[in-house]
């Protein structure tokens, strides 16, 4: 998982960057036929996971990480769009909701450390005598 | 004395409908009084009297005062009658009109308006009425003050509250000016009679009546309450003195022998008022309150119910006579039944009347409640009176409402001095020989002159006034076989009203006590009645004051000394009072003077110059009027009903008093007829006719409509109340607390949002 967002963030400065060092305007040559359905799987795949991630685990922590991953699947997309209509729309979303990841991941640690400090445990099921 | 008797007969012959010149309405002149609202004075003293009770009531007046101040009331009231007749009687054929104050005036289009004052409309009929009405209203209440002694506290003022309201109703009813303040008038009487007869609350079977009296009644009112509507739609007015005169070009279509050309909407309003006149009237078949309002007590029976309401359907015939003439229930000549069928309003009154006096009197002759003969006899006469107004003679009708109120009064407040006496006895199989019982000669006496009027024997008024429309009802050729009814029901009236009197009043001295002889099973029960054997505080004691005759005081408010010792044995009569006695005694004296108003021609004068006169429809000029047994009925009815009476009278002299020798017994036992004996005693099972016809499928459909309303109406409202309740325990299981359920409805949703999204886009 590390690595395949690793991977994404380097395909990503490769493409960014390398466009401004090339000093060209239009679209650069795909390599090796790598087009925008490449990213945009990985970026569903990266979601799917992220999702079965976030029902199948019982673990919180756990839990949130796979709600990371669903951001990061997101952010892939919006950049990979971004690059498709040549603007830099998609970056700038990406900014605002990686920033919103990062404070939200902050609230979700705190609240699952107050859940951990009443039930000593970070099993989700524990909370489940809250039924209506 | 010997040239009395040929002037009477003289005078007999004359025709009763020979008129000249304009009748009815056409004939009045409009006159002023000279203090036109005193004569509202004759409605107001009842209702200051009214409003006294009340404050009496309030204020826990525990003495006679209430009934001092309604007698005061009403004979103030009878005081200021007698000055408006003085006045009027000078003005001859004349109405005034007398306005208190504007009760409703709506104009609802430029120049049309619904106008109905609080105004009087006053004549000479509404002077006779008001006359007998106001004037046996005071003694009546005088009587009472004595009777309901028993009673002094809230009960005694409740009694004169409506005792005196009931005056004030009666007199918007016959004084009123337009058709509006006769229905408060009509409804006020009701509704006081329901108070009345409801007196003793305490009893379920007063109580029964009181209701049934009230319901029959409403039966009655939707007939006037759509007459008057009618009236309204068609003349546009309701007011007497506009509305009358509008009548006459349908009166002269009717006479004429026109009928069918009234239209129909004009038609209809006489009929209707037939309905509400034999609603509160008593006749077929609205009459089986009467007899049950004999629960309420006798004053009440005399004055209301045998006086003053029941009178009301009369005087409503009477004062729309017009209307009635050209009334009619008329079948549409493309009907299926009875096509092109007319019959005049008046012939349902006539046959109406006719038909319930026969029927009342053959009820009378089998019942053993002495009141509820008298109710029967009541209704009987009133037949009688319908009779006569629906023989188009309005004077017929009115002399015999005016004798028939004293002599029945008398009657009533005789029957209910024996009631109060014998510790409410009514039944005839036991009482016996009560005249020759000490201090009870007055009433004896009472009784028998009001038994001799109603039986009709010669010389008394009710034999005056019976005449009258019996040989009205023989003059007329279209009218025989209710001619011969009522003639035969004048015999059967004779035998029944001396049946009561050979009884109870002569004969071998015998009675036995009734049940309330030992404490009243009313709402107060008070047992002053009830008392000692030897050497009770009944006699010759100081304690009742300087007269000290044994039996003349009994008056009880003075403070009984503990009389509620050993019931048992000796119970004694108590003989009445003065009050009673002198009641009685005016009474009696007057229904034996009102025979004068026969010769003099008194009744006939008053009603002929109102706007109650109507046209002869048989026309005596037309065609000549029927004859009885070859002669005019006229000179020979007085031998004829005389004869009638004489037989009634015999048979109840041989079967009720000639060999009797008991109370319970006569020789009347042995006469066995069957089926018609018990048919009689069971007043022809009317009440269970209608119980069956009318109480019973009521009784399944309101049984129907409350399961509807139970399980449709109901179940409506509560299912509404059921559906947001089951909307959330069909969400709750969505609900579960589980995280991961929680987890997987979003991404189902997330899911179902792709899909759209895809299909959409696709």
């Amino acid at each position: 998982m590390i690595d395949t967002t690793f991977g994404a963030a380097l395909t990503l400065g490769q493409f960014t960057l390398g466009q401004f060092t090339l000093g060209q305007g239009d679209l650069p040559a795909p390599m090796s036929g790598i087009t925008l359905y490449h990213y945009l799987f990985t970026a569903s795949t990266m979601f799917v996971l992220g999702l079965i991630g976030f029902l199948t685990r019982r673990n919180l922590i756990v839990m949130f990480l796979s709600t990371e991953l669903m951001f990061q699947a997101a952010g892939i997309a919006l950049i990979a769009f971004g690059r498709f209509h040549m603007n830099q729309t998609g970056d700038a979303f990406v900014i605002f909701v990686l920033t919103v990841a990062a404070a939200e991941a902050a609230l979700a640690l705190a609240l699952i450390v107050l859940l951990f400090r009443r039930k000593e445990t970070l099993d989700g099921q524990a909370w489940a005598s809250m039924k209506g | 004395m010997t040239d009395f008797l040929p002037t009477l007969l003289t005078l007999a012959s004359e025709p009763v409908a020979a008129q000249v010149g304009p009748v009815g309405f056409a004939a009045l002149k409009e006159v002023s009084l000279s203090a036109p609202l005193a004569a509202w004075l004759i409605p107001g003293l009842p209702m200051l009297g009214a409003v006294l009770a009340v404050l009496m009531a309030i204020g826990g007046v525990k003495s006679k005062l209430p009934a001092w101040t309604t007698v005061l009331c009403l004979a103030g009231s009878f005081a200021v009658t007698l000055w408006l007749y003085l006045q009027m009687r000078d003005a001859g054929a004349a109405y005034t009109t007398v306005k208190l104050f504007d009760w409703i005036s709506f104009d609802y289009l430029p120049g049309k308006a619904f106008v109905a004052n609080f105004s009087l409309y006053i004549d000479q009929l509404t002077c006779l009425w008001m006359l007998f009405v106001t004037g046996l209203a005071a003694c009546i209440a005088l009587y009472a003050s004595e009777y309901m002694s028993h009673d002094v506290g809230p009960g005694y003022c409740r009694f004169f509250f409506a005792f005196c309201l009931f005056v004030f109703s009666m007199a918007c009813l016959v004084m009123g000016d337009n058709l509006l303040l006769l229905y408060l008038g009509w409804e006020g009487v009701g509704l006081c009679s329901y108070l009345l007869i409801g007196y003793f609350y305490a009893k379920p079977s007063a109580v029964a009546a009181a209701k049934k009296a009230f319901i029959i009644n409403r039966i009655g009112d939707l007939g006037l309450a759509l007459g008057i509507m009618l009236t309204f739609v068609h003349f546009g007015t309701i007011q007497f003195a506009e509305l009358l005169p509008k009548v006459e070009q349908y009166v002269a279509l009717a006479t004429s022998g026109n009928l069918a050309a009234v239209p129909a909407s004009v038609q209809w309003i006489a009929v209707l008022f037939t309905l509400a006149a034999f609603g509160k009237s008593a006749q077929l078949p609205l009459y089986v309150w009467l007899p049950d309002a004999m629960e309420g007590p006798t004053p009440v029976s005399a004055l209301i119910h045998a006086a003053t309401m029941v009178t009301a359907g009369v005087y409503l015939v009477a004062r729309t006579m017009p209307l009635f003439q050209c009334g009619a229930v008329t079948v549409p000549p493309d009907a299926w039944v009875l096509p092109g069928l007319v019959v005049p309003a008046l012939d349902i009154v006539v046959w109406g009347g006719a038909l319930t006096a026969l029927l009342a009197a053959t009820i009378g002759m089998a019942q053993f409640d002495i009141k509820r003969i008298m109710a029967y006899s009541t209704v009987s006469q009133l037949g009688f009176m319908f009779v006569g107004v629906g023989l188009a003679s309005s004077y017929a009708g009115a002399f015999h409402v005016f004798t028939h109120a004293f002599f029945k009064a008398t009657l009533f407040l005789s029957c209910g001095a024996v009631m109060h006496g014998f510790g409410g006895q009514l039944d005839l199989r036991k009482l016996s020989g009560v005249m020759w019982m000490k201090g009870w000669l007055v009433v004896g006496l009472a009784m028998l002159v009001g038994c001799l009027n109603l039986a009709g024997f010669p010389f008394t008024a009710g034999f005056f006034s019976k005449d009258v429309i019996l040989a009205e009802a023989f003059s007329n050729p279209h009218q025989r076989v209710v001619a011969w009814i009522l003639l035969v029901t004048a015999g059967l009236t004779a035998y029944y009203t001396f049946r009561v009197f050979f009884r109870v009043f002569l004969g071998p001295k015998s009675f036995e006590p009734g049940d309330e002889a030992h404490g009243h099973n009313d709402a107060h029960g008070h047992d002053d009645r009830a008392h000692d054997g030897a050497g009770h505080g009944h006699g010759a004691k100081g304690e009742h004051g300087a007269k000290g005759e044994h039996g003349a005081k009994g008056e009880h408010g003075a403070g009984e000394k503990g009389a509620h010792g050993a019931h048992d044995q000796a119970f004694q009569p108590h003989a009445p009072g003065w009050a009673i006695n002198l009641v009685l005694a005016v009474l009696a004296i007057g229904s034996l003077v009102a025979a004068y108003a026969y010769p003099t021609k008194w009744v006939k004068g008053l009603v002929e110059k109102s706007s109650a006169a109507a046209v002869d429809l048989t026309g005596s000029a037309a065609h000549a009027p029927a004859t009885l047994l070859g002669m005019d009925p006229h000179e020979i009815m007085y031998y004829v009903s005389a004869g009638v009476g004489a037989v009634g009278i015999l048979v109840a002299f041989f079967l009720h008093y000639l060999g009797r020798k008991t109370a319970a017994t006569s020789r009347a036992d042995a006469i066995n007829l069957g089926a018609l004996q018990r048919g009689a005693q069971h007043k022809w099972y009317v009440d269970e006719f209608y119980d069956a016809t009318v109480r019973v499928p009521l009784k399944v459909l309101a049984h129907v409509l409350h399961f509807l309303d139970k399980v449709l109406v109901d179940g409506l409202v509560n299912l509404a109340g059921l559906l947001p309740r089951g909307l959330g325990m069909s969400l709750r299981p969505s609900q579960g607390g589980e995280l991961h359920g929680y987890a997987l409805a979003m991404a189902c949703g997330i899911a179902v949002l792709a899909l759209v999204a895809l299909f959409s886009l696709v």
